[in-house]
């Protein structure tokens, strides 16, 4: 008996230290502290944080985690109209035709001097290849370009240190559009090729354009970072599936022992691009672009793409043997450090980038892959994090002289000196860390007061929602020798990169409050109430209507006949902050109308049977909100009601 | 008493308030300053002599729903009329300087005491007609309730704190008058005259 109890203690004591605990309560104690915002106080940093799949991009203050908007972009998004309004609709155009979805995956600000000058945030479309371009003036889509020959644009939207590129690199190398793509998929190493886009960014406009696409072996990029200070002029992307294998790739593409990294030395491309060296491709791409002004976007799909061909013209493309599927290949601060990170790899690589340039001088080579030099891996290495944990992803740096990778298998971040290439520090992550962000991370200047893990896996984290949970992000303090985390939050979609900035940078960058009704441009703009009116253009009837707190003119129209298509150009009168109006008519195929003052909108309704319709503003506006509604009336065709429209005073008079 | 010549301190005041009044004509006289709890960042009317300046259209597009009439500076004769007599005042400020003439300045400094207090009526006048000549149909009447703005200091009126105080062009106005009174005081000897007394 005795002897029981004693083995029972025994056991209970003993069972703990058999099986780790998980590390879920080590929090300290000040960690509430550290990521506490007061209401109504504002946060030190904007955190711009992809949506992945939802196809949009997400705000948050850091270091509250508190959500603050959610910018559309590649996807349809009902609540703000956008790409249902017929203003938005040219913006999700491409060559496929109209595209209602994507998958957002890296966001990357515009930088000038190797610094975040809060002008624009860039952003992927990882399925149909495109780019975007985020105004930070209005936290809206201003522009979106699509990508010939490519097949994924993963490998994007990373960008110089003045943004004079933004790149777009293929993730799935295929036949080039020009050519014949009715191949055999296991003809993969005669005709799929990579592409690279090199878009440049005009600095006042922001305005995209591909200035030309560097054509590579078939291979499949992953991620890229610029050169910056003495590496500027140069790129770099991280190659995976160097194998070329187009089938169960997950076996067949991580054979080799060493992918690459490929340096490009783009001012050499700039070089043979203006001698001529170019060949114009015949193409189909859609090129999206918002007026402010007419607070409309057009879309024109362009034909043609200057492409150079990196085996045919040499000194452009080198091939850096990186350990096993590199994903991140992160350039440090200075510029002189390439990080890469290969998903399977047991040692993180450090490229120098002095010494990749002796060893091209030097023709350090160990032969070619399809007619591109590879520079001996011992030539470029500057050294290996040895024992760094189980498969790295992607790096961010301090400005201090440190690196912190992610690992994703061993669910960790890793915080290590560039130097002496010595781990320092370890944190866990809840579950599966893919990218991190630093504010300015990825710049000459790092601001780094805080880190952020976006996971791919939550589990046991929060409330479970059925079987499928929320997405999450942690923030870390990382301004003393040891990382400290202080704040789980929740995101939308699944974030894989995002960037922050400080909050001031972003706030006073000229952020519009409203749009001046007096610039609309809107060619069906009724910037008054006396410009308000119907229009009848065959079967299709223009209402110019004009919203203001807290009613529509006009509110009552009758005349519409079936078979009539109705537009609705809604403009919002007010010139005040924070007062939207919406616009929602029953039985509407698509969405609703959240039009901001000074706005013009556009919703088209198709009535489907005879009757009244009511109408709405969406959006509380006033007290009176709840009044701030109409009536439509819908006869048959080829009745004779006589169209009218009145405010105030009912037409036609009752008899 | 009238071929008395004014001291050296006494004209550069007189210049000092005329040219005071000079700049008064280009910056608002007066502001009335509105606090809600929906406008944080609060919403400001600013008078000028020759118009109204500030947040007026969004003050307009709040005041509908009590059924306050919409400001325009068309609507106030006021606008044309105080630039002329304001530039006036400035003129004969500084001819008093020039002039150096002591019933000169008597006489403009009184003529100016009238007119502030003949502005200060007719501002009263102006809030007291938007305050209460209220349109019947409004969506919110509350009975007994007028909105007549201070004429000066704070007043509350429903969601929104009211504060009405003289702006930067004011603020010049009350600082001539100042300058005139100190000259003629100095010129007539008012403070002896007082104590005596």
């Amino acid at each position: 008996m005795q002897l029981g109890a004693f083995s029972i203690i025994a056991l209970s004591t003993l069972f703990p230290s058999c099986k780790p605990k998980n590390a879920t309560g080590a929090i300290d104690s000040d960690a509430a502290i550290k990521a506490y915002v007061p209401p109504g106080k504002h946060d030190e940093f904007y955190n711009f944080v992809s949506g992945g799949f939802s196809g949009q991009m997400s705000v948050y203050g850091l270091p509250s985690g508190r959500m603050l908007k959610v910018i559309p972009v590649f996807s349809v998004d009902p609540e703000k109209g956008y790409g249902y309004s017929e203003e938005t609709k040219p913006m999700l155009n491409t060559s496929h035709g109209f595209v209602p979805w994507d998958d957002l995956h890296h966001t990357e600000m515009s930088q000038t001097n190797g610094e975040i000058n809060g002008k624009w945030v860039f952003a992927n479309a990882n399925n149909t290849p495109r780019l975007a371009r985020i105004d930070l003036k209005t936290f809206k889509t201003a522009e979106i370009i699509e990508l010939p020959n490519s097949g994924g644009n993963h490998s994007s939207p990373f960008g110089t240190e003045n943004s004079e590129y933004i790149v777009a690199g293929t993730r799935f190398s295929v036949p080039a559009d020009d050519a014949n793509g009715d191949v055999p998929i296991n003809s993969y190493k005669q005709n799929f090729k990579g592409h690279i886009s090199f878009v440049s960014v005009n600095q006042e406009s922001g305005e995209m354009n591909i200035a030309f696409q560097l054509r590579t072996p078939g291979v499949n990029f992953d991620l890229a970072r610029a050169g910056k200070d003495k590496s500027h002029g140069w790129f770099f992307f991280s190659c995976y599936n160097t194998e070329q294998a187009n089938t169960l790739l997950e076996v067949n593409a991580s054979q080799k022992d060493k992918d690459f990294i490929m340096a490009v030395n783009w001012k050499k491309a700039e070089e043979y691009l203006k001698a001529g060296k170019g060949k114009k491709v015949k193409v189909r791409y859609a090129h999206n672009k918002y007026n402010e002004e007419a607070h409309t976007a057009t879309s024109e799909i362009k034909t043609e793409v200057t492409v150079l061909d990196v085996a045919e013209l040499k000194d452009i493309c080198y091939f850096i043997p990186c350990p096993k599927s590199p994903h991140g290949c992160d350039v440090d601060p200075t510029g002189e450090y390439i990080v890469g990170s290969g998903k399977l790899a047991a040692v993180i690589p450090v490229f120098s980038f002095n010494k990749l340039q002796k060893a091209i001088a030097d023709k350090a080579f160990d032969g070619e892959y399809e007619g591109i030099p590879v520079v001996k891996y011992e030539a470029a290495l500057y050294g290996e994090v040895q024992k760094p944990g189980l498969g790295p992803l992607h790096t961010e740096f301090d400005g201090r002289g440190n690196a912190y990778t992610s690992f994703f298998v061993s669910s960790e971040v890793v915080k290590w000196n560039i130097k002496d290439l010595k781990v320092l520090d370890r944190a866990p992550t809840y579950y599966s860390v893919g990218h991190l962000t630093i504010p300015g991370g990825n710049t000459r200047k790092p601001n780094a007061k805080y880190l952020i893990a976006y996971n791919k896996i939550t589990k046991d984290r929060y409330l479970p929602t059925g079987p499928e949970l929320t997405q999450s992000a942690q923030i870390y303090d990382i301004s003393g020798d040891k990382m400290q985390m202080i704040l789980d939050f929740p995101t939308i979609g699944e974030p894989h990169y995002a960037q922050a900035a400080p909050a001031d940078l972003i706030k006073n960058n000229g952020q519009l409050k409203i749009f001046k009704i007096a610039e609309n441009k809107h060619p069906r703009a009724a910037k008054g109430e006396n410009e308000a009116k119907v229009v009848r253009e065959g079967n299709k009837v223009h209402v110019y209507m004009t919203s203001i707190r807290s009613h529509f003119a006009p509110d009552n129209i009758e005349g519409i006949k079936m078979g009539d298509e109705v537009y609705f150009h809604v403009t919002n009168l007010e010139q005040d902050w924070d007062v939207p109006h919406g616009f929602a008519i029953k039985g509407a195929n698509n969405a609703e109308l959240l039009i901001m003052p000074g706005e013009t909108s556009t919703l088209k309704w198709v009535p489907d049977r005879v009757g009244i319709y009511p109408m709405y503003c969406t959006d509380f506006c006033s007290a009176l909100h709840q009044e701030m509604q109409g009536y439509i009336r819908v006869s048959p065709s080829g009745s004779n009601v006589p169209l009218t429209y009145s405010v105030g005073t009912n037409l036609p008079p009752k008899k | 008493m009238t071929t008395h010549r004014l001291q050296l301190s006494s004209k550069i005041m007189s210049y000092i308030a005329g040219v005071s009044l000079i700049i008064s004509l280009f910056v608002p006289l007066w502001r009335i300053e509105l606090d809600a709890p929906q406008y944080p960042e609060g919403l400001a009317l600013q008078i000028f002599p020759h118009k109204l300046g500030g947040d007026v259209e969004i003050i307009n597009g709040l005041n509908h729903y009590i059924g306050m009439q919409t400001l325009h500076a068309d609507n106030f004769i006021e606008f044309t009329v105080l630039p002329y007599i304001i530039g006036a005042f400035a003129f004969l400020m500084i001819l008093v300087g020039i002039l150096g003439k002591r019933n000169w300045l008597n006489i403009v400094f009184g003529m100016f005491v009238v007119f502030g207090i003949v502005a200060m009526i007719d501002f009263w006048r102006w809030e007291y007609d938007y305050g209460h000549n209220l349109d019947p149909n409004a969506a919110i009447i509350v009975p007994g309730m007028a909105y007549q703005p201070p004429l000066i200091g704070f007043k509350q009126l429903l969601n929104f704190g009211a504060y009405s105080i003289p702006d930067l062009g004011g603020w010049l106005f009350i600082f001539a008058g100042l300058l005139l009174l100190i000259a003629c005081s100095k010129e007539g000897n008012w403070l002896k005259k007082f104590k005596k007394k």
